[in-house]
């Protein structure tokens, strides 16, 4: 058994204003295996951005223990994240290779290798030829491929995704499932994906945590025991609707 | 293409128009030449050898386009200077609010009595005037940064001014360009109205020289120069944002 390249025992996370205390996390523990695509799953306000935002170095956390990175898996918390949020933001003025370029750009990283891969990276994403164009002249879907790519432009060790694809029309988004899945192969980045959407947590996930909201808690965390290459008629197959249950169930929606 | 053909031609077109309707008004209706003159008695005004036309011009432009950049550089520096100092921007913005409320016109006699009448004191008139929506708009435009975009940026650890440079002020592009095209109608009526309240050149000099003596057409030539001032101007600006916003950022004003 190999170290975890996340874990988290414990953690909470609490906001204040004035004197009033509002609990956003309590008690999150769960670890996270280098290259495995984590689901965080849970309804509006379960606090599930507040924990990506811990993990990407946004917001500190009020108790418990936070580690990243292993012996074997380093971790420098200034260049190994990498972030897609579930708006694109994409900057309008910059035409998709360096939009994709900009976090290699803040980085410092060599500008030369960067545009080489930054051209990978869009080959990997499906966006070969969308090089020079503008991001309106792109749909939402290619836009938020583009939005991945510029996610790993800086080959962080660690991608957080916050609903990237809750914006997407539903046939946009079960291919972009299927694509999240390949891109992560290839790639072979640990993902936290958080999502409010209970099957596609179990699609993607080799495990899924589960969070309720009030008070915002950690309800669940296990496993996903379905094979990779994932095919989405596996989402009609014993085993999915058991794990799906199960989540409904935890979220109280059974 | 074809499209854009069509548009320039309907431009040129309307222009034409007017002027056409302008000199069968004056023909048909057998307008006195000191109510309204014909274009082409308009024009003859160009001729009058004691109005020093290109010097007014000169002079107005100046103060013109010396007022417009000087606001452009003011009004773009401190909203800079806000969005770099939250204490700063509270204490100065709700003041400035404040004072984009005055006439700008009302200051002309005071800028008169304080620095006595010529270019320099018009120039401040058109600066005065244009500098609050530069300033405003480019406030404004420096502020609205999407709150992911930020958290993208600070897990990346980038500086302020990373932040600054690569975001917030090419995002704040659009904004300072509808800033500026509301400015440079601004500017013109500055200067004018600068010249009209105390000056010895100008075209808005000329205007009130030749009012005495009744001379309609030079006082027509005379707005016809400062709305041509004015279009160049604004052509400068248009064709600059165009160079430098993307299309689909453009704001219009």
């Amino acid at each position: 058994m190999s170290e975890p390249f996340i874990h988290l025992a414990g953690v909470t996370k609490v906001y204040r204003s004035g004197k009033s205390e509002h609990l956003a996390i309590s008690d999150a523990t769960f670890d996270v295996m280098p290259g495995e695509l984590v689901s965080l799953v849970g309804p509006s306000g379960c606090g599930k951005s507040t924990l990506l935002k811990i993990l990407a170095g946004l917001h500190p956390h009020d108790g418990g223990t936070l580690r990243i990175g292993s012996s074997t898996h380093p971790f420098d918390p200034a260049r190994d994240v990498g972030m897609v949020f579930q708006a694109p933001l994409l900057l309008k003025w910059r035409r998709i290779l360096e939009n994709v370029l900009l976090p290699a750009e803040i980085l410092g990283l060599p500008a030369a290798q960067s545009r080489a891969r930054a051209k990978e990276l869009l080959a990997l994403v499906g966006l070969a030829g969308a090089e020079e164009k503008y991001p309106y002249e792109l749909s939402g879907g290619m836009q938020q491929r583009a939005a991945i790519a510029r996610s790993l432009v800086h080959d962080p060790k660690l991608v957080l995704m916050d609903e990237p694809f809750g914006a997407l029309d539903a046939l946009t988004r079960e291919k972009m499932n299927l694509e999240l899945l390949r891109i992560w192969k290839e790639a072979g980045k640990t993902i936290v994906f958080v999502t409010h959407g209970i099957s596609e947590a179990v699609f993607l996930g080799t495990r899924v945590v589960v969070l309720t909201a009030g008070p915002a808690r950690m309800a669940d965390n296990f496993p996903i025991d379905l094979p990779y290459p994932r095919t989405l008629d596996m989402k009609t197959s014993v085993p999915f609707g058991e794990y799906s249950r199960r989540i409904y169930k935890l979220l109280g929606m059974e | 293409m074809n499209e854009t053909i069509q548009r320039y031609a309907l431009a040129i077109l309307a222009h034409i128009a007017l002027v056409l309707a302008w000199y069968l008004f004056v023909k048909l209706g057998n307008v006195p030449k000191f109510v309204m003159p014909s274009p082409a008695a308009t024009l003859d005004a160009l001729l009058a050898p004691n109005y020093n036309w290109w010097g007014n011009i000169a002079v107005t432009g100046t103060e013109i386009f010396a007022g417009y950049f000087l606001a452009l550089v003011v009004g773009i520096a401190l909203a800079m200077v806000f969005t770099w100092s939250k204490a700063l921007e509270a204490f100065f913005m709700p003041l400035l609010v404040s004072l984009n409320m005055i006439p700008k016109v009302a200051l002309g006699p005071l800028i008169i009595v304080w620095f006595k009448y010529g270019v320099f004191p018009n120039t401040l008139m058109a600066f005065s005037i244009c500098v609050f929506p530069i300033l405003l708009t480019t406030a404004r435009g420096l502020r609205e940064i999407e709150p992911e975009l930020l958290d993208l940026v600070r897990s990346l650890k980038g500086s302020r001014w990373q932040l600054f440079a690569k975001i917030q002020l090419p995002g704040a592009l659009p904004y300072i360009f509808s800033g500026m095209k509301v400015a440079a109608i601004l500017a013109v009526a500055g200067a004018i109205v600068g010249e009209f309240l105390g000056s010895d050149k100008g075209l808005g000099y000329l205007m009130l020289q030749v009012q005495v003596t009744l001379d309609t057409p030079a006082m027509f030539m005379a707005v016809i120069m400062i709305t041509l001032i004015g279009m160049v101007l604004y052509g400068i600006v248009l064709a600059l944002e165009r160079w430098l916003v993307v299309k689909d950022a453009r704001i219009d004003a």
